[in-house]
C-alpha cells in the first residue's frame, strides 16, 4: 500500500497518456474501415 | 482552442459523416482520462495499452456501423466500454493466471522449485556413490553399526540386539565409523555437498 500511495507513483498518474503508436494506429484503423451497408445487413471492410 | 469549442457530440456526430479529423481531436481530449482511469485499474502500462486500444476499436466499429445514440454523453460510453473490457481482461487472467515479476516483490522469492534439475541430479548421485565408497573402506564392524543405524534406521538397543553386542559397543563402533569417514574424507579431500 506504501508503494500505491507513495508521492512517486501520484506523479506518475499525472503523465499517464498512451504511446504516440497506439494513437496513430487508430487513427490508421478508422481511416482503413469502412462499413457496407448490404439491404439489412452490415459488412466490414478493412482497406491497407 | 478551436477544438476545445467543438462538443463532443458535434464531433461525433462529423466522424460518423466522414470526417476522421473529428476522432482525432476526440481520441486527443480524451486519451489520458481513459488511459489513466484504465491503469488505475489494472497497474501494467502494456495491458492498460492494449485495453485502451481495444476500447477505441470499438468506439471506431460502432460509429461506423451508425450503431451509436447519442442518449448519454461521449466519454461516459467510452469509459462504460474499457471498464467492461477492464472487466474481461481480469476474467481472462483468472483462467490463465500469468507471473508478473515487474513489482519490488517476487513470489519466487518465497516459492522455489524443490525439484532438483539435471546438474543437481548428478551431483547428487555422485554424492551418494562415494559415500557408499568412503562406507565400503571402513573396518567390517564399524560398517555394520553404521548401515543399521543410518539406512535401516534402527536404535542402538535394537543394533546390540542383533549383531549380539553390548549397547556400548555399538555406540562405539558407530563412533569411530564417522571418525574413521571423516578422516578419510580429510585426507582425499572430498567435497560431499550438492
Amino acid at each position: 500500500m506504501a508503494k500505491i500511495y507513495s508521492e512517486k507513483f501520484i506523479n506518475k498518474m499525472d503523465d499517464l497518456e498512451p504511446k504516440e503508436e497506439t494513437v496513430n494506429f487508430l487513427l490508421s484503423y478508422s481511416k482503413a474501415l469502412s462499413v457496407i451497408n448490404c439491404k439489412k445487413m452490415k459488412f466490414e471492410a478493412l482497406l491497407n | 482552442m478551436q477544438n476545445e469549442l467543438i462538443t463532443d457530440a458535434t464531433l461525433v456526430s462529423s466522424y460518423i459523416k466522414g470526417d476522421e479529423g473529428a476522432l482525432e481531436v476526440l481520441i486527443l481530449r480524451h486519451k489520458q482520462k481513459i488511459y489513466s482511469f484504465i491503469y488505475s485499474k489494472v497497474f501494467d502500462r502494456d495491458v492498460a495499452e492494449d485495453i485502451f486500444q481495444d476500447t477505441f476499436i470499438k468506439v471506431i466499429r460502432t460509429l461506423k456501423r451508425g450503431a451509436y445514440n447519442e442518449e448519454g454523453k461521449f466519454l461516459p460510453w467510452v469509459m462504460r466500454i474499457s471498464h467492461n473490457l477492464v472487466i474481461d481482461h481480469f476474467r481472462k487472467s483468472n483462467r490463465m493466471p500469468k507471473f508478473d515479476n515487474s513489482g519490488e516483490f517476487s513470489i519466487f522469492s518465497v516459492l522455489s522449485d524443490t525439484s532438483l534439475n539435471a546438474e543437481k541430479t548428478i551431483i547428487k548421485e555422485q554424492v551418494e556413490n562415494d559415500v557408499r565408497r568412503l562406507v565400503d573402506k571402513l573396518p567390517e564392524d564399524q560398517k555394520e553399526v553404521l548401515l543399521l543405524r543410518i539406512y535401516n534406521d534402527m536404535s542402538f538397543k535394537e543394533i546390540s540386539d542383533k549383531t549380539g553386542v553390548s549397547i556400548n559397543t555399538a555406540l562405539g563402533r558407530m563412533r569411530y565409523a564417522l571418525i574413521n569417514l571423516r578422516k578419510i574424507i580429510d585426507k582425499h579431500n572430498i567435497v560431499l555437498t550438492n
